[in-house]
């Protein structure tokens, strides 16, 4: 198991239950249909700190809460942003949420994706589409500590150019030099110069070494499937091989069951888990 | 004068193969470049060479009823761009456009037809090869097709 929630407690003072108040400094569009929340504490100042991969329950009042993983820097802890694809209620009334709105917030749960266990490793961070949120606090670690990682590349992959999240940001640390970053997207049009392709066909060519390599993979469960194949193609074992899932959720605090997954509550035992660990559910059709 | 032997052995697609083989293949290849914009092929051209990429970057377009030119994938170094070549009747079925200068070998198709003909060792080797590249490419436009990032009400 990974990081728990144990390691990582729910403010010192708060009721896992009960949501805190947060005040929407600003919304920012990344895409059509995607946005990024930055919110501050409404009601003091206490940072709020969390591990990459861990999500907070964000409460629209009157509408209803959902799971949203934090993909701010962690060491950034007085704003605490979330990108947010507007796919049904609460994500859509979240989307009108204007600077100054509030809304509650629980948390941070789950398990964190563990960036220390890849500490002297070559590092693969395979994110597609929406997929790219809770893994950014991944890469803000590694960078701030760069010299403690092997090869670290970030392998991308989107529906279309359209739709890549954090442009400017992507293009920022395509320019390091200690950094490889590959994008693709699936389908092209004659203004995009870059890759076309699913995102697995990057991982042959990505530079690391398959027996000394943690690949960190979130995205759509069929596009984790087919990653997880050609990360085992090159070499990398199941147990380096880490993965965030997604159920629907109530509680986030292992109460309720809502987000059973076989044995495992995504909510508390997940959402990152390495591939070894559920491997057996995985394969199962309709969980 | 240097042969491409060397530089056909370290290229992905053909590591490994037997000297013999790599011997045969170098009388039907050359060295080739083709600068930003153009058109290695286009669709319905006979398809008389396949390439294996060094450098650069090339777009696979076809014209979409909705979106114009759409390009379906894009090859790199370490890839094989073709292999109408193979197959009757030996035409492309797609446009392939130079989005970065591109470095690459050309194999000619009739010369390597032939010699896999004469020789059905090495046309079975190519063939691993090719059936190795007709399934990744079979299995990634299976999951374009999944459009696995749309939401799915
Ligand atoms: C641990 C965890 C972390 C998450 N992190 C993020 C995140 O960082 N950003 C983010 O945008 N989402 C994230 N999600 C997903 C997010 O929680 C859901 O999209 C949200 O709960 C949908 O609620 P809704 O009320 O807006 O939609 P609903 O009204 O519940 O659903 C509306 C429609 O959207 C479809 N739908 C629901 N969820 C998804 C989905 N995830 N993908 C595609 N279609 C969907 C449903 O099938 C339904 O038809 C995360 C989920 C989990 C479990
Ligand atoms: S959401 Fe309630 S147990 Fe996981």
């Amino acid at each position: 198991m990974l990081s728990t929630l144990d390691s990582f407690p729910a403010r010192a003072d708060a009721h896992p239950m009960q949501p805190r108040l947060y005040r929407a400094h600003k919304r920012h569009r990344e895409t059509p249909d995607t946005f990024t929340l930055e919110l501050e504490a409404a009601q003091d100042d206490a940072p709020f700190t969390f591990a990459p991969g861990q999500f907070n329950m964000l409460y629209v009042f009157g509408v209803g809460e959902v799971p949203i993983s934090i993909c701010g820097d962690p060491k950034r802890s007085n704003l605490l942003l979330h990108t947010t694809r507007d796919v049904g209620m609460v994500t859509h009334a979240l989307s009108r949420i204007k600077r100054g709105d509030v809304i509650g917030v629980r948390g941070p749960f789950g398990t964190g994706w563990d960036v220390e266990r890849a500490v002297t490793r070559d590092v693969l961070i395979v994110a597609g589409g929406i997929g790219l949120a809770p893994l950014r606090p991944v890469l803000y670690s590694i960078l701030a500590q760069r010299e403690r990682f092997g090869h670290v590349s970030l392998l991308y992959g989107a529906r279309m150019p359209e739709e890549l999240l954090y442009m400017p940001e992507l293009q920022k640390w395509r320019a390091r030099l200690d950094l490889d970053v590959a994008v693709t997207v699936d389908r092209g049009t004659r203004h995009w110069r870059g890759d076309v392709g699913v995102v697995t066909t990057l991982i042959p060519k990505a530079a690391c070494d398959p027996a000394r390599t943690t690949a960190f993979v979130c995205g759509p469960e069929v596009m984790m499937r087919f990653t997880i194949f050609e990360l085992q193609k090159r070499g990398v074992s199941d147990e380096n091989i880490v993965l965030s899932m997604e159920r629907n959720m109530k509680c986030g605090i292992g109460l309720c069951g809502h987000c059973q997954w076989g044995p495992h509550f995504i909510c508390r035992q997940g959402p990152v888990f390495r591939y070894n660990e559920i491997r057996d559910w995985f394969a199962l059709k309709e969980i | 004068m240097q042969t491409l032997e060397p530089i056909l052995a370290e290229h992905p697609f053909l590591q490994g193969l037997a000297p013999e083989y790599m011997q045969l293949l170098v009388s039907c290849a050359s060295n080739v470049r083709f600068n930003s914009g153009e058109y290695i092929f286009q669709t319905g051209q006979a398809a008389d060479k396949f390439y294996i990429v060094r450098q650069g970057k090339v777009a696979l377009e076809t014209p979409s009823p909705t979106h114009g030119e759409l390009t379906i994938l894009t090859v790199g170094p370490g890839d094989v761009l073709g292999w109408s070549w193979l197959v009757s009747p030996y035409r492309w079925h797609f446009d392939a456009r130079v989005l970065e200068v591109t470095r690459a070998i050309a194999f000619d198709a009739r010369c390597l037809r032939d010699k896999c003909d004469a020789n059905h060792d090495l046309g079975y080797e190519m063939m691993k090869r090719f059936a190795q590249v007709f399934i990744e490419r079979l299995e990634a436009t299976r999951l374009q097709l999944l459009d696995v990032y749309a939401v799915h009400t």
